[in-house]
């Protein structure tokens, strides 16, 4: 300690003007210990008695301190801690260490555990005394302090008989006088229940007075508690003051939490709102009464406005308001029955939903939320208020309702007029919102034809002002057509505008509004047999063309070819040699079937194309193997390496392009790959760069041979007879022998062995990216001056990309052959549905002047890194791939590249 | 006891004219200073010589405050400050002081320069008065005096609208109008639980629940917007301020939201002026309004644009906002006749239409109207003029005597409320907030206010009043007196010992309180007494003890000395050589009587002070006469 003391004295001493200039001129004296460490340290020492010592200390807190010096301080107080007998000095010195790990520039890391460990194991063991001591102290801040620490220490066993238990002690505090006591008094109770301490039911009377404090905090506080309580104790049953009734605890603590939701500090009334959200518990009676809100004019009752488009409905009358007063109130209220403050839980989320605070609001979407999702019958009844909020002023509120009503849109059913409102807000002028809206739409159950009707022409507008739009609203008529193919059927002949006797003109087939709608129907079509019949001859042709090019918005009418691909690789599996006559073709035929079918079938496009690229490695691999091709001379073996690095690059495509792949797929792609490596090696072999890099090479191979074996040794009772197989098998004989009869029975063995077998996982999708902006159809070159910087805006939807944040690159190719990698930022990529990413950034672009306007090519890459121990390093063909120690890091292009015209300018002097 | 009186001049169980005399604490306090709009004659002002007959109202009233702009409760300030004669301080709010000049200046001209009428205020009266107004900020307190204090909350209803919380000493009142809770358009009202003795408020919608803001708000614009989008105009009748600027914002947002490009217009004049205060005081509005503010002010609206009159034949949609509401007279009513032919443009009648108006015509249906036809009388001017000059005297005589003119509606007509005033669950849910002792209820009508007082009096359980006119309420209040404490007193009381002090307990000390000049002082009473200048008399009690005993009187003491030295431990013992035993404070003397010299008297005494402290003198008394009969 003492050789530290001297080493910050030291250090303190070459910043003396800092210092000096700090400390007011008068207190010359304390140049001569100018570090605020050795000060305290040794005021501390001089320090006679306790009130000495807490003068000192006093004194030294209102001091600041500099970062560079807390560690120092810190550890003489923790050392004073140690020494010191009188608890109001301990305190100080807690409060203070707490004070202190808060400056700025200070890393508490170092200490915290430190004085965890000293406070803890010191304050259990003096806690009685303590408390007793302290609790009772006339300064609020000690006994804030005080309970914090009853809080965070007091033991959780029962009590010993002499002890009083902490819970009554802490609830003793409940009325104090000073509201941040009593605060304190209530997070100390909350704290000993998040650490596990049940707490009792008797609290709940208490902290049910405390809901009506004056101060804001300790209300939230205690909303919080009877949170708590309410969970603990559900099913009690608690007396209604004032009656004899009685009912549970968690309805009394729901209808209490409700009132709270019109308190007049927003603070509370967030806390309330979002409390209400996680009472599930809460019986059906009182959750219905959230909802309630009875309006009177002149005393007499007047219907809602909810109630009034419902009975519109209803009636069949469409649109309102057009005469004067129809919301003119009806029948005479008994003034006695009016109840003016609601009393419970009336109308608490009617309140909530229109409070001026639109964090209050969001608060109350989101409880409606979980309420709803745990009750379906409440999810249909506050579906008038969540449609309203639709029209809220705030965006994010907006958007919020909008992602609720989606979640619960398993269990409701939208009328007429609700769509209605629904469907407003696709004119918003954000994306966000329509996209939201789109999604909501995808997953929502209509009533009547009617609503069909409105909502395909409500997209179709949206489609017009918006046409970028486009695919999404294109998916959104697709779920609404399978979701509702008897409501779609009636509405055909309009949609389609076919005529009984009369031939009408063929409409224009590149106009997204007529896709949209050939969507709509084809997609109900699939499950209602009888709609075909409908269809007139063109329709069946655009039918057969949007098939082909939209294939994953329109679904096949009748044949179905899940069995196709089992088929084909099991046609496959019967070539046994590699050198069999009309393997190759047969390879070759396969791929491309497989390849059509990808295209086909959205569904099976992963496992399709996983497939055919697994077999063009194989056939690759194949034809670098036939006899001829070993029989020509070295210079042209250069065909052959490029091969070899195609299949190399393909195994890694495999392997980290697709999810949802097994071990034992993982295994095949890593045979493929070996087996690239060890023709990598024969070749090496052939061309005779010199013997040294040969046997390093060589040995390289086996360690990786070695390696493969450790990593799927589970897998290798599956791979029989395959080159792994035997080569393991021959491993004694090759680690012994030369290089050069290495590379020999590599190569026989290589040509000897079979074809593998490719298992199909359960669900295999391949990661996909489209850019959709830029389109790349622009004529018009972006034009800045160069060395200043233009930003581009990308917006790309990404497709079965896990975790994309980490992985997902730009990549910006000039025209000079010069590549940008951009990683977006984290917070441009944007969620909207399972396995499904949206990324929208910028990149920025900058160039040397051009003389005239050229193509960049923008595209997306995966990013990968093995950790996997096989090693690369003897490839020196291969630069595309840079291998660190142990790991393989690199990207796959897996984005078509979009050309973008640019022309940065010299700039103007 | 002390009390509070309010009285109402105006708005006592009737709606106009607010303007309410409180005196709290000694100070007189008037409350808003509006006028009555339906009457034309005296009845139209308060009724000043209520608080004096003749002499300057200066003299009787410690301030005036007004609450918001309207002129039900501002339009008779210049009237009572300069007529009437008033110098002392009036109290606004910034923006109310900014607009309600405008308001007063346009209620004059109509007053003088439209209907002729004299004796009314002048422009220079309206300048003058608005000298005397001092600005309130929010939150902030005000000394009017050294006792009276006022400060000034938020209360929705309109811009710069204010409750204001008045104290003296311990007494208080809150005076609010309509607060509005749940609009959340614009405005927003919160207020301490300040726990004041009277909470007075307005109660126009005593008897009303309201629906949600939200689907008018959406009808609206869906109306709107339905209109534009098959290429119709909207005209949209506006009063000048506070709905107007409401309903502007809502568009705005709308047409920002939706992406709408059809032209918004603003009629000019007034509410153009009334505009820009909404623009510089945009940090009193709602959180939407002041969030915004971030990017760019609200009210420096994008799509709104200042109106011209050519601009009404323009082709294509377009929405106007036009002066005044009830399209009577004005811009409005010429757009309205230009417009009213076509079925595919709209009029939105966004609040109420007095009767006879032609807003209240068209709201009832009447789908063809006779329209004074000023426009071809023009028409005939200038054909006399182009023609001979000696008949223009005779044709003007026939200008005069009106055409009128067939008017068919064809347009769709819409009714639309948004009212800024409380309901009655706003006023309630203010009482919670503010837990007042008494209620006062103003401005609104007697029945309703009945049917509030009743709902007000069961829910709470506090006392509300409801006066009229020129009736007085009368609240007595229990207010604590505060009372100085020597700051030594305190140390030794607090020296004392005992639990900590807990405000729910009463706590008994000894002091002295002395009254002088109108303060009040607890001091300790030696202090007291050297203030006051008197000697301490002492006060003594005795007691004699007869004994029988056959010692001599010293032995006698002697032997009760040791006695009590064995019995009292704790306590100072002292034989004094002149012959007696002092305990603590307490002195025993023996004397023997002279007939008989076995029976002894002893002779305690002990001072006033030590009566009250637990001391040993009762157990010496006690132990006295168990003494006597240990020697009996």
């Amino acid at each position: 300690m003492a050789a530290h003391l001297k080493k910050r004295v030291y250090e303190e001493f070459s910043k003396v003007v800092q210092v000096t200039h700090e400390e007011a001129p008068a207190k010359k004296l304390r140049l001569s210990k100018p570090s605020k460490s050795a000060a305290l340290h040794v005021d501390l020492c001089k320090a006679s008695s306790s009130t000495d010592a807490l003068q000192y200390l006093l004194t030294f807190s209102r001091k600041p301190v500099e970062a560079e010096s807390v560690e120092g301080v810190v550890r003489i107080l923790l050392e004073h801690y140690y020494k010191e007998t009188d608890s109001s000095v301990r305190l100080k010195i807690a409060s203070l260490l707490g004070l202190l790990s808060k400056t700025p520039g200070f890393s508490p890391d170092c200490i915290v555990d430190d004085a965890i460990n000293t406070l803890s194991s010191e304050s259990k063991k003096h806690l009685d005394s303590f408390t007793s001591g302290n609790l009772s102290d006339s300064s609020f801040g000690v006994r804030t302090k005080c309970l914090q620490l009853l809080g965070c220490l007091g033991l959780l066993e029962a009590p010993l008989a002499a002890m009083r238990d902490v819970q009554s002690i802490i609830s003793d505090y409940f009325g104090d006088q000073d509201p941040r006591v009593r605060t304190a008094a209530l997070k100390a109770m909350l704290q000993l229940h998040e650490r596990g301490m049940k707490i009792h039911q008797i609290i709940y009377d208490q902290a049910c007075r405390l809901l009506s404090d004056d101060y804001e905090q300790v209300r939230s506080a205690a909303v919080q508690m009877v949170w708590v309580l309410s969970q603990l104790y559900p099913e009690s049953i608690v007396p209604i003051p004032s009656s004899n009734e009685e009912i549970r605890l968690v309805d009394d603590a729901f209808g209490k939490i409700s009132h709270m939701v019109s308190d007049g500090s927003w603070m509370v009334r967030v806390q309330a709102a979002k409390t209400l959200g996680s009472m599930l518990q809460v019986s059906p009676h009182f959750l219905e009464q959230t909802l309630d809100k009875k309006l009177m004019s002149d005393l007499r009752r007047k219907r809602t406005a909810h109630e009034r488009a419902k009975e519109l409905f209803a009636s069949g009358e469409f649109s309102s308001g057009r005469k004067w007063a129809d919301d003119a109130p009806k029948e005479k209220l008994d003034t006695n029955t009016v109840n003016l403050i609601a009393s419970g839980a009336c109308g608490a989320f009617v309140h909530g939903l229109e409070d001026e605070m639109f964090e209050v609001r969001n608060a109350a979407v989101e409880a409606l939320c979980q309420l709803a999702r745990s009750s379906p019958s409440f999810a249909e009844k506050c579906l008038d208020f969540l449609v309203d909020m639709f029209n809220d002023e705030i965006e994010e509120v907006r958007l919020q309702s909008i992602h609720v009503l989606r979640q619960i849109s398993t269990h409701i059913t939208l009328r007429e007029d609700q769509l209605d409102t629904v469907l407003a807000v696709l004119e918003d002028s954000s994306r966000d919102i329509r996209e939201a809206l789109h999604e909501l739409l995808c997953f929502t159950n209509v009533s009547t034809k009617e609503c069909i009707q409105l909502a395909l022409l409500e997209l179709l507008k949206n489609l017009n002002k918006y046409p970028t739009d486009r695919s999404s609203v294109w998916k959104c008529l697709k779920f609404l057509g399978s979701r509702h193919p008897t409501l779609v059927l009636p509405l055909v002949p309009e949609l389609l505008s076919t005529h009984p006797y009369f031939d009408t003109p063929e409409p224009d087939m590149d106009d997204p509004a007529y896709i949209a709608v050939l969507v709509l129907v084809f997609n109900a079509a699939t499950s209602c047999p009888t709609m075909p019949a409908l269809f007139s001859d063109h329709t069946f042709r655009h039918y057969a063309y949007l098939r082909d090019s939209l294939s994953h918005l329109v679904p096949p009418l009748r044949v179905r070819t899940d069995l196709f691909l089992q088929q084909s690789l099991n046609r496959v599996s019967t070539i046994q040699n590699l050198e069999a006559a009309g393997a190759p073709e047969l390879l070759d035929l396969t791929i491309r079937d497989l390849q059509r079918l990808g295209e086909l079938q959205t569904e099976l496009a992963g496992a399709a194309d996983f497939c055919a690229t697994f077999l063009r490695c194989q056939l690759l691999l194949m034809k670098a193997l036939q006899e001829k091709l070993w029989n020509i001379s070295v210079p042209l073996i250069l065909k052959q390496n490029i091969t070899v690095t195609a299949v190399l690059d393909e195994s890694y495509k495999l392997e980290f392009l697709y999810s949802g792949l097994e071990n034992r797929q993982v295994a095949t792609i890593h045979h493929v790959r070996l087996q690239a490596k060890a023709l990598q090696l024969i070749l090496a072999a052939r061309t005779r760069h010199g013997l040294d890099s040969l046997i390093s090479s060589c040995e390289k191979f086996l360690q990786d041979v070695e390696s493969f074996q450790r990593l799927f040794l589970t897998e290798l009772p599956h791979l029989q007879d395959s080159f792994v197989e035997k080569l393991l098998e021959l491993l004694p004989r090759l680690s012994s022998c030369k290089p050069v009869e290495q590379v020999k029975i590599l190569q026989t063995t290589l040509r000897q062995s079979g074809l593998l077998q490719l298992r199909l996982p359960e669900q295999i999708h391949r990661a996909t990216a489209t850019i959709i902006e830029p389109t790349g159809e622009s004529d018009n070159p972006l034009r800045f001056t160069s060395g200043l910087v233009v930003a581009l805006d990308i917006d790309a939807t990404l497709e079965h990309v896990q975790d994309p944040q980490n992985s997902v690159k730009v990549q910006v190719l000039y025209p000079d052959g010069q590549s940008h990698v951009i990683h977006p930022k984290p917070a441009d990529f944007r969620k909207p549905g399972p396995n499904r990413h949206r990324l929208i950034t910028q990149v920025y672009l900058s160039h040397t002047a051009w003389t005239e306007p050229s193509q960049i090519e923008v595209r997306l890459l995966l990013a990968y890194s093995s950790s996997c121990s096989s090693r690369l390093g003897w490839t020196d063909a291969m630069d595309s791939l840079h291998p660190a120690e142990g790991t393989v890091e690199g990207t796959i292009p897996f984005s078509k590249h979009v050309k973008v015209f640019i022309m940065p300018k010299p700039a103007r002097r | 006891m002390p009390e509070i009186n309010v009285t109402p001049l105006g708005a006592g169980q009737d709606v106009g004219r607010s303007c309410i005399l409180v005196s709290i604490g000694g100070k007189n306090i008037m409350l808003d200073c509006g006028m009555h709009m339906g009457y034309n004659d005296d009845r139209r002002f308060p009724d000043f010589s209520y608080i004096t007959q003749n002499g300057r109202l200066t003299d009787f009233l410690d301030c005036v405050i007004i609450s918001h702009f309207h002129l039900d409760h501002c339009g008779a300030l210049p009237y009572m400050s300069e007529m009437v004669g008033y110098d002392g301080p009036i109290y606004m709010t910034h923006p109310t002081k900014a607009i309600c000049p405008i308001l007063l200046e346009d209620f004059r001209k109509i007053t003088v320069d439209k209907k002729g009428e004299t004796n009314f205020f002048t422009s220079q009266m309206i300048k003058d008065c608005m000298k005397k107004v001092v600005p309130l900020n929010l939150h902030q307190t005000v000394q009017v005096d050294d006792e009276l204090e006022i400060k000034a909350y938020y209360a929705g209803h309109v811009l710069g609208a204010a409750m204001v919380h008045i104290k003296v000493g311990s007494e208080s009142v809150v005076y609010t109008v309509s607060v509005n809770k749940y609009a959340k358009s614009h405005i927003s009202a919160w207020i301490d639980k300040c726990r004041p003795d009277i909470l007075i408020s307005e109660s126009t919608y005593a008897t009303t629940i309201r629906d949600s803001k939200r689907c008018r708000e959406r009808d609206f614009l869906k109306k709107v917007h339905e209109t534009i989008e098959r290429g119709g105009k909207v005209l949209i009748p506006v009063f000048a301020l506070g709905r107007a600027q409401e309903l502007c914002i809502l568009l705005e947002t709308f047409w920002e939201r939706m992406n709408l490009k059809a032209p918004i217009y603003f009629s000019t004049g007034l509410t153009e002026k009334a505009n820009h205060y909404y623009k510089l005081f945009i940090t009193w509005t709602n959180q939407k309004i002041r969030k915004t503010f971030v990017q760019r002010n609200m009210f420096e609206f994008k799509h709104i644009k200042a109106f011209d009159r050519s601009y009404a034949d323009n082709p294509g949609p377009m929405v106007v906002f036009a002066t005044p509401g009830m399209l009577h007279a004005g811009q409005s009513l010429q757009i309205f006749k230009k417009w009213a032919g076509n079925e595919k443009n709209m009029v939105i009648m966004p609040g109420y239409c007095v009767q006879g108006t032609i807003g209240h015509k068209i709201l009832n249906g009447q789908r063809k109207l006779e329209m004074e036809g000023r426009a071809t009388v023009r028409l005939l001017i200038s054909f006399a003029l182009t023609k001979r000059l000696i008949h223009v005297g005779k044709l003007l005589a026939c200008v005069f005597c009106f055409h009128t003119l067939q008017l068919d509606v064809k347009l769709q007509v819409e009714y639309m409320s948004f009212s800024a005033h409380a309901d009655a669950k706003g006023i309630m849910q203010l009482i919670r907030m503010a837990e007042p002792r008494n209620m006062l209820l103003v401005h609104g009508e007697a029945v309703k206010m009945e049917f509030l007082k009743g709902k007000i009096e069961q829910e709470f359980s506090i006392d509300c009043y409801m006066p009229a006119n020129g009736e007085t309420a009368t609240v007595t209040t229990n207010p604590s007196v505060p009372v100085d404490i020597s700051l030594n007193l305190l140390k030794r009381e607090m020296a004392l010992g005992g639990p900590l002090p807990d405000p729910k307990k009463p706590r008994t000390m000894h002091g002295t309180l002395i009254m002088k000049e109108n303060s009040l002082k607890l001091v300790s009473s030696e202090q007291a007494l050297k203030e006051l200048g008197l000697n301490e008399h002492q006060l003594r009690f005795t007691c004699r003890v007869q004994l029988q005993d056959p010692h001599s009187d010293p032995d006698t003491l002697h032997r009760i000395y040791t006695h009590l030295k064995s019995v009292l431990k704790g306590y100072t013992i002292q034989h004094l050589p002149d012959g007696t035993v002092m305990v603590e404070s307490i002195v025993i003397k023996v004397s023997s009587s002279a007939e008989d010299t076995n029976a002894k008297v002893l002779l305690l005494s002990w001072s006033y002070q030590v009566k009250h402290r637990h001391c040993p003198c009762s157990r010496l008394s006690k132990l006295g006469q168990k003494h006597n009969r240990l020697k009996t």
